[in-house]
């Protein structure tokens, strides 16, 4: 036995996934090289579509139909790389195990979380019943930390939080005591506290029971509290691997570069102290009613937002931060009095609490609202010079088709894409371009408000920091007011002169940005940050 | 889940008090009346015959008694079959097309699902366009054509089963009308499985069920199957309310004494009872059949809860 074999439990030697599509051949992963010491934690680090994804899935089998993969995949002495299915069963499950990106549908909506647990522990340890399997699913419920376990082995998937669920993953995933665990975004799902519990719950079960980690990731702060090597991945290829703090501290390859400077920097300036309240909410109320009606009872009343208050300066933005379910979006969009509410909203001194559809359309195109979802939110049916120019037709009805054209390659080059673009469709143009033509769209009106609702969240980092800049350009050469809704704290801090807190439908916390996130008064801002942004590695010790 | 399905038989009185009035004056619209023959009949004699059936009673008069004698379980009288009140033609059709269609729902829901399920797992190839092609083509062939060739191959030329007839229900008289009854659905049956199983099969569950080494028959048996059926059992309700009323082509060609005749015979003799009652029945199964089915989808998904 040669020292290699002890020294690597997973060696992956000239790995290629291409896959068949109509347009040819697509290699996503070209000749790369990886090697798994025994209770090491290694990130594989890239944005998306650098295939780090996929040469896990390789080894696993879980390449999708028209998915090839060549090269070699040693697990100890094992050759994975075209391993009979039969033969891959014994390994896969038991020896390596993987947990995914999504806890909302990974888990099997239709059976109970015992049942999915004991699956593996069933498959794999012999002959156990699920009744035999049922104190040993017992035991690792409450290993992974999932509160009240006697009771929570008979829930299904849909009765527990994102968090729960990805916990339930982890459980199944140490079911038999695995060699390698492979964890594939196994956080980016979640909410960043539920992150942060993630992680700390991965660290502390890995020292206890000592299994590899393979960690796929595009989120570099979690690389560097995290792992002990890292691989940096990108169309591909391994552009850089060491340790991991010898990458951080001295990056070689310009890519590494570009991705640890992605974090969007720069801070706001708050807007002049006598600027004019421009949008102004005063004990705004949102109540959404589930259910009721004809024989089925009283409805339930939700109140996503709750009495708050909100005054937005001209040139000022605000950060309105919080987790999932917070009701931030919410009240952007009762703001804009696209949803009905109580309590006064005034725009420009005037009261428009309860205009109409008819007074406030003349309003509208001074209030504008780009999505999250670039994807989702421009319509495939049309050209993006139309997309774009739309609002015009509504708005400006006295232009001419020349006017509006002239409008739209105005509005692409403020936006830095190339006007000669605009006759083509949206599925041509990438997240981070889309993101540009929708802000296009807004700015194309000249608004005076834009709420902007989570633009970032979908896009790498290395295109969030552009969409930054781009829209902190836009704020100075036209003196817009943002409304900046984001879970994203380091995105907020870079976008914002004043943050907002909320959480459950109130305002946690609010202030100038520096001392929301210098010294943060309540508890739950004070987590919010910890999670974020500590440094502090989440193990105590790094396996020598 | 008692007091859900209470509820929505407490719903279905209204729908079903609706649908009758809306057929009881549609019917009414229609001009003639059931003992306008070719032949006038003597006015003395109409005038007994409409006294006789209320006829010469104000409409509305007519409709509250209709409902009166409704809410007690009574159809009323047949009008074009003397002797017979509505509730006798079905004491002895209905059971008859019960039989032929639940025979048939069953055959398509166990050979569909199998053939879907079988097409999606060899997804493109032989087997898979073989199924994709022959439900194609039992979806398009109406049961009219379907009907008189399976009767000439099987019943004529090869003579190895009846060409029709009942004859009390034996088995060898339902073999061709259940086939033609149960053909198309098979076909749609497959289509419906093969796609949801492909895509219960990308699922991300299915992948964490492969990931975990879990052999084929409990990935595909247990995890994308049960999934795939959910889509099958929502158009099996209205279907299966559809086929267990009667098919008027099937029992017209084969000449089986089912009720399916009886809509189109009514509706042609103004037998406005017959008509009403037919509605009455296929409303109450359809009624009857959503609620199965909702009941079916509360077991089969956790997700969905009535209470």
């Amino acid at each position: 036995m040669g020292e290699n074999k002890t020294d690597t439990i997973l060696s992956i030697r000239g790995l290629n996934v291409s896959f068949a599509t109509h347009d040819g051949e697509v290699r996503a992963v070209k000749n790369v090289d990886f090697d798994v010491r025994p209770g090491e934690t290694v990130a594989i680090v890239g944005e998306s579509g650098s295939g780090k994804s996929q040469s896990m899935m390789a080894l696993m089998g879980l390449l999708a139909s028209n998915g090839r993969a060549t090269g070699s995949a040693r697990y100890r002495d094992q050759e994975l790389i075209g391993m009979s299915e039969r033969r891959l069963n014994k390994v896969r499950g038991e020896k390596i195990t993987m947990i995914f990106q999504e806890p909302m549908t990974s888990l099997d909506p239709l059976y109970k979380i015992g049942r999915q647990i004991s699956e593996p522990l069933i498959h794999h340890g012999g002959l156990l019943s699920a009744a035999q399997a049922r104190p040993r699913v017992l035991e690792l419920l409450r290993l992974v930390g999932i509160p009240d376990p006697e009771r929570r082995i008979d829930s299904y998937p849909h009765e527990l939080s994102g968090g729960q669920r990805q916990r339930v993953m982890i459980a199944m995933a140490l079911a038999n005591n695995p060699d390698i665990l492979i964890a594939d975004e196994p956080t980016t799902a979640l909410d960043v506290t539920v992150q942060a519990q993630i992680l700390a719950l991965l660290a502390e079960l890995q020292s206890r029971l000592g299994m590899a980690i393979v960690f796929i990731t595009h989120d570099l702060g979690i690389v560097r509290r995290f792992a002990d090597r890292v691989y940096v991945m990108r169309s591909g290829e391994v552009v850089e691997e060491g340790a991991t703090e010898a990458l951080f501290s001295t990056p070689k390859h310009a890519y590494t570069k570009m991705l640890l400077e992605a974090e969007p920097t720069g801070r706001k300036a708050p807007p002049p102290a006598n600027a004019p309240i421009l949008l102004e909410g005063r004990n705004v109320e949102v109540t959404f009613t589930i259910g009721g009606g004809f024989l089925a009872g009283e409805p339930l009343m939700l109140r996503a937002v709750n009495r708050i208050s909100i005054a937005l300066k001209k040139g000022q933005t605000i950060g309105i931060v919080g987790e999932s379910g917070s009701g931030k979006s919410t009240l952007g969009r009762a703001l804009l009095r696209l949803l009905p509410s109580d309590g006064a909203i005034r725009f420009g001194g005037r009261d428009i609490s309860t205009a109409g559809r008819e007074e406030m359309r003349p309003l509208r195109r001074e209030m504008q609202l780009v999505f999250q979802d670039p994807f989702g939110s421009l319509s495939p049916r049309m050209t993006i010079g139309q997309v774009i120019t739309e609002g015009l037709l509504v708005h400006e009805p006295s232009l001419s088709g020349k006017d509006r054209d002239r409008r739209a390659i105005e509005a692409l080059r403020e936006v830095g894409l190339d006007p000669a673009m605009r006759n083509r469709y949206a599925h041509e143009f990438s997240g981070g371009q889309r993101q540009r033509i929708a802000i296009a769209r807004a700015i194309i009106l000249k608004p005076k408000v834009v709420v902007l609702d989570e633009p970032t969240s979908a896009l790498d980092r290395s295109v969030q920091k552009q969409i930054v800049d781009l829209l902190r350009d836009l704020q100075q050469a036209h003196d817009l007011s943002y409304l900046f809704i984001s879970h994203d704290l380091a995105v907020v801090r870079a976008m914002s002169d004043y943050i907002i807190v909320m959480k459950q439908g109130q305002i946690v916390e609010e202030g100038p940005t520096a001392e929301i996130f210098d010294d943060p008064r309540e508890e739950y801002t004070q987590t919010l940050m910890a999670a974020a942004i500590d440094v502090t590695k989440f193990r105590a010790a790094a396996p020598s | 889940m008692f007091a859900y399905v209470l509820r929505r038989f407490a719903g279905a009185v209204p729908t079903l008090f609706i649908i009758v009035t809306i057929a009881f004056f549609m019917i009414r619209l229609a001009p003639g009346g059931p003992f306008d023959l070719e032949r006038p009949l003597d006015p003395l004699i109409m005038e007994n015959l409409n006294r006789a059936y209320n006829l010469d009673k104000p409409l509305l008069y007519q409709y509250g008694h209709y409902l009166w004698n409704l809410a007690q379980g009574d159809l009323g009288p047949s009008f074009t079959r003397r002797d017979f009140s509505v509730v006798d033609l079905f004491r002895t059709g209905l059971p008859v097309s019960v039989l032929l269609g639940g025979m048939a729902i069953s055959l398509a829901l166990i050979v569909g699902t199998f053939l879907g399920a079988l097409a999606a797992l060899k997804q493109n190839t032989a087997v898979d366009y073989a199924v994709v092609g022959t439900a194609t083509f039992g979806i398009t062939i109406p049961p009219f054509v379907i009907a008189p060739i399976l009767s000439l191959l099987f019943g004529v030329w090869l003579g190895w089963l009846p060409a029709g007839g009942w004859s009390s229900g034996s088995l060898r008289h339902m073999i061709l009308p259940v086939a033609t009854l149960a053909l198309p659905q098979i076909a749609i049956v497959a289509r419906l499985t093969r796609g949801a199983t492909i895509e219960a099969l990308r699922s991300d569950h299915v992948r964490t069920a492969r990931a975990y080494g879990l052999p084929t028959r409990i990935v595909v048996g247990v995890h994308a199957l049960r999934a795939a059926i959910l889509p099958v059992v929502s158009y099996l309700g209205p279907t299966a309310a559809a086929l267990l009323t009667g098919s008027v082509v099937v029992e017209t060609i084969f000449g089986i004494p089912g009720i399916g005749r009886y809509f189109v015979q009514g509706a042609l003799g103004r037998d406005y009872t017959l008509v009403m009652g037919t509605v009455v029945v296929i409303a109450v199964f359809v009624v009857v059949f959503n609620l199965i089915v909702d009941i079916l989808y509360a077991l089969l998904d956790p997700r969905v809860r009535y209470d």
